[in-house]
């Protein structure tokens, strides 16, 4: 397609279509952890240089997701859910994609650097390496298990938010990435349970896929339970505290539950009801994921005030 | 089409520069009150605040 036809057809880009090449959804969550991680570390940050912190965290994200979409147009292309991103929609051409991807990641780890500190800066620069060359472009073809590893890039904001405050990593930082890392697996297999076809058609290596759909089910079970000792001891450390242990208690009691009745039920129950188990786990795994990192701030405001936290 | 129309493009093309002029002047913002955080909280002699020291 050339650029006039792209113009005449009331194609060309518009700047909500470069905010939606950041993937703004995505960019909430690494917001949310991030601001978690910097707020829960034990070193006072200055609010200004914390919300620039945030900010250029939550860019480098966005640059990864950019960078994302230029390398998976032709997957997007094939798959419903993303046929109508920017790029393979025609809006921004590829090349777009790519230098305007390659100008974020370097602005916003630059930025966080000169805001906060070089380790930290780094470590956005490693996310965003991770995220781009380990998975997009290597893992997330080539292997089943993509979304363990590749969920580690999505794990990595509360360490950088952490790293943001204190210069370093610490064993609690680590809890916070572990949590998100083991959550990342089921989160992304329920998903792929109920959105069917789309995965196959694209040739993108799928657990439900390569090893059938029975098996996603079973590794969702598993993945719930190995994701309740590291909720426990992340409530344990000394960023956890009551409210911590409680939400760790009733929302890994829900997780398994859900792994559960996701065992159960088999392909002919499950599409008489439309998949409504599995968008259910689907949606309370993003509710988790909120609500365990909400409670580690509120031990955190809690202990201000002497209560919270131990 | 007489050339001084206003066509749907230039909306879409103003929506486009006019964000992009609202996020450069962000960028100059947050610059220059990084600036203001980082000098107000050096010590006399220019250097960084020691760690843990209150600012």
């Amino acid at each position: 397609m050339t650029d006039t036809s792209a113009i005449e057809h009331g194609q060309e880009a518009g700047f909500g279509d470069f905010v939606q090449l950041l993937k703004p959804r995505v960019m909430s969550l690494v917001v949310f952890t991030a601001l978690v991680g910097l707020i829960v570390a034990p070193v006072p940050v200055h609010p200004f240089v914390g919300f620039t912190a945030i900010l250029f965290i939550a860019l480098g994200g966005g640059a990864s997701g950019a960078l994302n979409m230029w390398y998976d147009a032709d997957i997007d292309r094939v798959m419903k859910r993303t046929r109508n991103r920017p790029v393979p929609a025609g809006r921004i051409g590829a090349g777009e994609a790519l230098g305007f991807g390659l100008a974020l990641s370097l602005i916003s780890c630059l930025m966080l650097g000169l805001a906060a500190n070089w380790f930290a800066g780094a470590f956005l620069a490693f996310t965003i390496f991770f995220y781009v060359v380990i998975y997009t472009m290597w893992l997330k073809r080539t292997t089943p298990q993509n979304i363990v590893i590749g969920g580690a890039a999505g794990a990595f904001p509360p360490m950088i938010g952490w790293a943001v405050a204190t210069g370093g990593i610490s064993i609690e930082s680590v809890l916070m990435f572990a949590l998100i890392f083991m959550w990342t697996p089921p989160h992304f297999w329920a998903l792929a349970l109920f959105m069917k076809d789309d995965y196959s058609n694209a040739g993108v290596p799928m657990l439900t896929v390569t090893h059938g759909r029975k098996s996603a089910r079973k590794h969702i079970l598993v993945y719930a339970l190995l994701l309740a000792p590291v909720a426990f001891a992340l409530a344990l450390s000394s960023i956890g505290g009551p409210v911590t242990l409680a939400a760790a208690v009733i929302l890994n009691a829900l997780f398994i539950r859900g792994g559960w009745q996701i065992l159960k039920r088999d392909e002919a129950a499950a599409e008489a009801d439309k998949y409504r188990t599995e968008k259910a786990f689907f949606r309370f795994s993003l509710a988790y994921l909120f609500l365990h990192f909400g409670a580690l701030l509120a031990d955190k405001s809690l202990s201000a005030f002497g209560m919270g936290g131990w | 089409m007489a050339i001084h129309r206003e066509h749907e493009l230039h909306q879409r093309r103003f929506g486009r520069n006019a964000g992009l002029g609202i996020v450069l002047l962000a960028f100059v913002v947050i610059v220059f009150g990084l600036t203001i955080v980082k000098v107000s909280r050096q010590d006399e002699h220019g250097n960084p605040p020691v760690a843990g020291a209150s600012p």
